[in-house]
C-alpha cells in the first residue's frame, strides 16, 4: 500500500501540483485544529487573561480553570458512567444495526422502504420532546436512573447511523464474493464472517465511533434520566453555557478531551482498511 | 476475539451497575437555580454541606428541570425530593401537585412573597427561599462621562441615553449593554423597569400612547447600545472584557464582575421615567412534589433553607438575598455589598415604582414573556413601526389575560376579574 | 435459512429496538400536535406557522442548510481522495481531519463564539496585524451577513467530518483495478474521479448526505451560541414552546414539520443517488 505514495515526477507541473496537494492538506490541518488550539489557550489562561483582549496567542499555562473541575467531587464516578454508556452505545447500537443494514443492501423483501423510513424517522425527530414519555416509563420499569437505561436511549439514537453506515460498505462489497465463497462450500453464514465481516471491519469501527461520539456528548436525556448515576456531561457540563467564561473553556475543553482520544485509540481499526480494499 | 471480549467485559460492567443502583436516601435537591458550575459547588460545599442529612443537590435548565418533574409525577413515582426554582416556574404547575407546606410554621418576612407563593390557592404552595432584583452595573472609566447634573444614584433614562452617547462619542463604540441574548432576561426589563417606568402599568397600558414614547425611548438606548446585545445573555462577561461600559441585568448576572475586579465597577439603581422608577423583585421558592419519596427529610431540608445561617451561606453561594429577617455580616463578597446598596437605594428612592411578578398566569406565564419579547424583536430588531406591532400584539396579550382570568397586579390598577388591556 | 424469511430475522431487532424505544414515544407525542384537549385538530399547526417568526426561522434554516450542506459534500469528497492518495502521515492526516466528530455542538458554540466574539481571537489578530484599531463587532444585527458567514463556517468546521468518515470508509472498498485499468488507458485523475470513485461511491454518498441533511435541519446550539436571537431556526422554537411557553401541542407540531422536511429531502436524495440492487458494482 505504501506505492499508494503520491508519485511526483520530474517535470514541473507534478512538482507544482504536489506542492499545491501539501499545501491543501496543511490549510485543511490548520482549519480544524486552530479553533482547538484557541480552545485550549483559553483553557490554560487565567480568568482575566480569558476576558482581556487582544487575545494572546501563546497560553499562559494557569491550571486554575481545571482544576477547579478536578475538584469536583464524583467526577470520576461521573466520567465512569459516561464511558460505560458510551461502550454499551457502542456494543449494542452495533449488534442490533449491523444485521439490518446486511438486511438491507442483500435482499429486497416487502417493507423495505417503510424499514428504511423508520430508521430515518429515528433521527429526525428532536429527543428533548420524547424524553417525557420515555422517562415515565423508565420509572415505571424501574430502567431509570441506570446506566444501561441511558444507554438504550442513547442506541436509539446511534442506531440509524449503524445501520445506515454499514448498509452503505454491505453495498459497495460485490456480492459475487460472497458468492464465489458459497461455490467454495461456505454457508452463508461462514461466507460472512470469513469473507465480507473482514471487508467491513474498518466501516464497523466508523459506527462504533459515531455511536461512542453521540453518547458521549448527548446532554438531554442524561440529565433526565439518570439521578444517582449522572454521567459526566449531565453531571459537570450541561451548565456550560450559564457558567463564567473560563469555566465554560475549560468544561468545553474536558468535554473534547476523552472523545479525541477515543478515536484516537481506533483509528487504527478505521485505516486498516487500505490493506484490504488494495488488495 | 477482542471484541468479543470487550463486549462481555462491558456486558457484565452493566448487570453489575444495575445491580449497584440501589435508591440511596440522599434528599435530591432538583433546582434551577444556583446552576453555574461554581455557585452549583458553592451550594454543596458551603450550604447544604451543614444539613444533618446528605443532600444530591442538582442544578438543571428548565427543559430536563421540567421534563424530570412531570415524568415522575405522571409516574406517581419519584426521587425529587425538594424543588428549587423561581416563582415563575413554580406558578405554572398544577397547585396539586406541590405538597401544601402552610403548617411548616416557616416562611418570609415579606407577606407579599408569602402570598405569592400560594399560587392562587390558600394555602403555602412553596416557601420563598431568596430573592434578587435587576439593577445597573458600570466601570469606573464611565463616569467621568456622566451628563452634568446627573447623579448616577438617581438617573433618568434621558440621562442614561445622554450618558450611554457621551461614552459613545468619546470612545467610538457604543458600550450600554443590554441583556437581549437567548437566555438574557430582556423580558423582565420590559415588564418590570420600562413599562412602570413609562405606564405606570404592564398589562392595561401595553399599547397606551405612554408605550409608545416607552418603546421610542427604547430605540434611542438601543441606538448606543453594543450590537453585539443579541448574544448577550450575562453582562459580567462583557464588563469583564469591557465590550460594555455600562449594563443593567440580574444582581446575579452581574456578580462575577464585583467579585473579580471590585475596584473597577459600580452598582446603581436603574433609571427613572415620567411615572417613576420601576423595579422588580425576583423570587425564588423551594417547594416539595407529592411524589417525594421520604416527605419527613423533604421537610427538614426546607426548613433547613430558611434558617438564618442557611440563608446567609446561601446569599455567600449564589448572591441571591435573604427573604427572612437577618442581619448580614460585614465581611459578604464585594458583588453582595454592590448589590445590596443598589437595591437599597433603589426601593428607598422616593419616585421608586416598584412592579410586582406576574401572578396568576399558570402555565401562560412563558406566553406572557413571550409577548414582550416578541414586542421588542419586532419593534427593535425587526424595525416593525411602534403602534402597529403594539396593536397586534395587544391582542395576544388580551388573550392570555382573559383565558387565564389572571387580576391586575402592581403597578396596575386594581381590576375584577381578568386585567384588561386598555 | 429460507432467504425469504432471512432479511426479516435480521431487521427483527432494530425494529422491536425502534418500535419500544422510538415509536411508542413518538406517537404519544405527536398525538399531541394533533389535539388541543378535545378531538382531533389542526389547531396547533394553524398557531405555529401563523406566528410572525415561523416564516424567518423555516427560511432560515433552509437557506443554512442550503449552505453548509454543499460545501460539506465537496469538502468531504475532496479530503476523502486526498486522504486515499496519500502515503505517509495518511493516518496522522485523517485522524487530524476526524477531530471535529467528537465535538458536541455544545463545546463547538463555545469555541467559534471565542474567535468571533468582540474582543475574540479574530479581532485580536486583525487588530494585532493592524487591519482594525478597535474590535469590530461582528455578531451584531448590523451584520446579519457576518453572522450568517459565522454561523456557516462552525457547522462546515464542525459535521464536515460525518461525510467524511463515511465517505473514506466507502472510497476504501472501491477495487484499485478500476483506477489501474483507467490509467493504463490514459484517464486523468479528475476522470477518474468522475467516472469511477463517484459513480462506485454512491451508496456511501447517500447515506453521507441523508444523515447530514436530516442533523442539518436539527441545528440548534451552534445558532443559539453564535446567532443569540438574530438567527431564529426551527428547532429553537420547538424548544420555546416545549420549555419556555409550556405548549407540548405546538413543539410537536413544529417537530412534526421538521420531520415532513427531512422526509421530503431525504426521499429526493435517495432518488437523485438511487443504487441499483444488490452490489453496484
Amino acid at each position: 500500500m505504501s506505492e499508494a505514495t503520491v508519485d511526483a515526477g520530474p517535470d514541473d507541473p507534478r512538482k507544482a501540483g504536489k506542492f499545491v496537494y501539501i499545501a491543501a492538506v496543511v490549510l485543511l490541518c490548520a482549519w480544524v485544529l486552530v479553533p482547538l488550539y484557541f480552545l485550549l489557550i483559553n483553557t490554560l489562561s487565567s480568568p482575566e487573561a480569558v476576558n482581556a483582549f487582544p487575545k494572546r496567542f501563546v497560553p499562559e499555562f494557569d491550571l486554575g480553570s481545571l482544576t477547579f473541575f478536578a475538584g469536583f467531587e464524583g467526577m470520576l464516578v461521573a466520567l465512569k458512567n459516561s464511558i460505560l454508556v458510551a461502550a454499551i452505545t457502542m456494543v449494542m447500537s452495533i449488534t442490533i444495526g449491523a444485521p439490518a443494514g446486511y438486511a438491507l443492501s442483500r435482499f429486497d423483501f416487502k417493507g423495505k422502504g417503510l424499514f428504511r423510513l423508520l430508521i430515518l424517522l429515528t433521527r429526525a425527530f428532536p429527543l428533548p420532546l420524547l424524553a417525557l414519555p420515555l422517562a415515565v416509563m423508565f420509572i415505571r420499569t424501574g430502567l431509570d436512573d441506570t446506566v444501561f437505561g441511558l444507554a438504550l436511549v442513547h442506541t436509539t439514537l446511534a442506531i440509524p447511523f449503524a445501520v445506515l453506515i454499514t448498509f452503505s460498505l454491505f453495498s459497495g462489497i460485490p456480492i459475487e464474493l460472497e458468492e464465489a465463497a458459497w461455490t467454495l462450500g461456505c454457508t452463508r453464514l461462514t461466507a460472512f464472517t470469513k469473507v465480507v465481516f473482514p471487508l467491513i471491519l474498518p466501516g464497523i469501527t466508523a459506527s462504533a465511533i459515531f455511536a461512542f461520539v453521540i453518547s458521549w456528548n448527548e446532554v438531554f436525556a442524561a440529565a433526565v434520566l439518570t439521578i444517582e448515576n449522572r454521567t459526566l456531561t449531565a453531571f459537570l457540563l450541561q451548565n456550560l453555557d450559564t457558567s463564567p467564561l473560563h469555566l465554560k473553556f475549560a468544561g468545553g475543553f474536558i468535554l473534547v478531551v476523552p472523545a479525541l482520544i477515543f478515536i484516537f485509540a481506533v483509528r487504527k481499526y478505521l485505516f486498516a482498511m487500505w490493506g484490504i480494499a488494495n488488495r | 476475539m477482542r471484541i468479543k471480549a470487550k463486549m462481555a467485559g462491558v456486558a457484565s460492567g452493566a448487570a453489575l451497575l444495575v445491580a449497584a443502583s440501589v435508591a440511596q436516601a440522599d434528599v435530591l435537591f432538583w433546582s434551577t437555580q444556583a446552576k453555574p458550575v461554581e455557585e452549583a459547588q458553592s451550594m454543596r460545599e458551603n450550604v447544604l454541606a451543614g444539613h444533618g442529612d446528605a443532600v444530591d443537590y442538582q442544578p438543571n435548565d428548565g427543559g430536563p428541570w421540567l421534563t424530570r418533574l412531570n415524568a415522575e409525577l405522571q409516574a406517581g413515582d419519584g426521587t425529587i425530593g425538594v424543588l428549587g426554582a423561581l416563582h415563575g416556574d413554580f406558578s405554572a404547575m398544577n397547585p396539586d401537585d406541590l405538597v401544601d407546606l402552610s403548617d411548616m410554621g416557616v416562611g418570609s418576612a415579606s407577606e407579599t412573597f408569602n402570598n405569592l407563593a400560594m399560587l392562587g390557592t390558600d394555602s403555602a404552595q412553596y416557601i420563598p427561599w431568596m430573592q434578587a432584583s435587576y439593577i445597573m452595573a458600570a466601570n469606573k472609566k464611565a463616569l467621568e462621562h456622566l451628563p452634568e447634573g446627573a447623579d448616577i444614584d438617581a438617573l433618568t433614562y434621558d440621562q442614561l441615553i445622554e450618558w450611554s452617547a457621551n461614552v459613545m462619542e468619546a470612545t467610538g463604540e457604543a458600550k450600554f449593554g443590554f441583556p437581549a441574548g437567548p437566555k438574557g432576561l430582556k423580558h423582565r426589563f420590559f415588564q418590570g423597569y420600562l413599562y412602570p417606568s413609562y405606564t405606570d402599568g404592564v398589562v392595561r397600558t401595553f399599547a397606551s400612547d405612554a408605550a409608545v414614547t416607552a418603546w421610542e425611548t427604547f430605540l434611542e438606548l438601543w441606538a448606543v447600545t453594543n450590537p453585539g446585545s443579541t448574544n448577550f445573555s450575562f453582562l459580567q462577561e462583557q464588563l469583564l472584557s469591557e465590550e460594555v461600559w455600562i449594563a443593567f441585568d440580574h444582581t446575579s448576572r452581574l456578580a462575577n464582575a464585583f467579585n473579580e475586579r471590585p475596584d473597577d465597577f459600580v452598582a446603581f439603581p436603574a433609571p427613572a421615567g415620567p411615572t417613576g422608577r420601576g423595579f422588580m423583585p425576583v423570587i425564588a421558592g423551594v417547594g416539595i412534589p407529592r411524589t417525594a419519596p421520604d416527605m419527613e427529610a423533604s421537610k427538614a431540608l426546607v426548613a433547613y433553607m430558611l434558617s438564618p445561617e442557611t440563608q446567609i451561606a446561601t446569599l455567600r453561594a449564589t448572591n441571591f438575598f435573604p427573604v427572612v429577617d437577618v442581619a448580614l455580616p460585614d465581611d459578604l463578597p464585594p458583588a453582595v455589598q454592590a448589590a445590596g446598596g443598589a437595591v437599597a437605594k433603589m426601593s428607598a428612592s422616593p419616585d421608586a415604582n416598584p412592579g410586582l411578578l406576574p401572578a396568576g398566569l399558570g402555565a401562560k406565564g412563558g406566553d406572557f414573556n413571550r409577548v414582550f419579547v416578541d414586542t421588542f424583536e419586532r419593534i427593535v430588531l425587526a424595525g416593525q413601526p411602534i403602534r402597529a406591532v403594539l396593536d397586534d400584539q395587544k391582542v395576544a396579550l388580551a388573550e392570555i389575560m382573559n383565558e387565564t382570568g389572571a387580576p391586575c397586579w402592581a403597578p396596575d390598577a386594581p381590576s375584577d376579574g381578568a386585567c384588561p388591556v386598555e | 435459512m429460507n432467504p425469504r424469511i432471512l432479511p426479516y430475522v435480521l431487521i427483527l431487532p432494530v425494529t422491536l429496538f425502534l418500535c419500544l424505544f422510538f415509536l411508542y414515544p413518538f406517537v404519544l407525542v405527536s398525538k399531541q400536535a394533533f389535539s388541543t384537549g378535545a378531538g382531533f385538530t389542526l389547531e396547533n399547526f394553524q398557531d405555529v406557522t401563523s406566528h410572525w417568526k415561523f416564516p424567518i426561522s423555516f427560511k432560515n434554516t433552509l437557506l443554512l442548510a442550503a449552505a453548509v450542506v454543499p460545501v460539506q459534500l465537496a469538502l468531504a469528497l475532496l479530503m476523502a481522495t486526498m486522504v486515499n492518495g496519500m502515503g505517509r502521515g495518511r493516518d496522522l492526516v485523517l485522524y487530524v481531519w476526524t477531530i471535529p466528530l467528537g465535538i458536541s455542538d455544545l463545546a463547538a458554540g463555545i469555541i467559534w463564539l471565542a474567535i468571533f466574539e468582540q474582543s475574540g481571537f479574530l479581532n485580536s489578530m486583525l487588530s494585532g496585524l493592524g487591519v482594525i484599531d478597535k474590535p469590530v463587532s461582528f455578531l451584531s444585527y448590523q451584520h446579519p451577513g457576518v453572522v450568517f458567514l459565522a454561523i456557516a463556517l462552525a457547522e462546515i468546521w464542525r459535521a464536515t467530518a460525518i461525510m467524511l468518515v463515511i465517505l473514506v470508509a466507502g472510497i476504501g472498498l472501491i477495487p484499485k483495478e478500476y483506477y489501474e485499468a483507467a490509467e493504463v488507458f490514459g484517464a486523468s485523475p479528475w476522470k477518474r474521479f468522475w467516472r469511477i470513485t463517484l459513480p462506485l461511491l454512491r451508496p456511501s454518498l447517500q447515506t453521507a448526505l441523508v444523515l447530514r441533511v436530516i442533523l442539518a435541519f436539527e441545528i440548534f446550539a451552534v445558532v443559539a451560541a453564535l446567532g443569540g436571537t438574530l438567527f431564529p431556526v426551527l428547532m429553537g422554537e420547538t424548544y420555546a414552546y416545549q420549555f419556555e411557553l409550556l405548549n407540548g401541542g405546538a413543539a410537536a407540531a413544529i417537530a412534526l414539520i421538521i420531520l415532513a422536511i427531512s422526509i421530503g429531502f431525504t426521499l429526493l436524495i435517495l432518488r437523485i443517488l438511487r443504487v441499483p440492487k444488490g452490489a453496484s458494482i
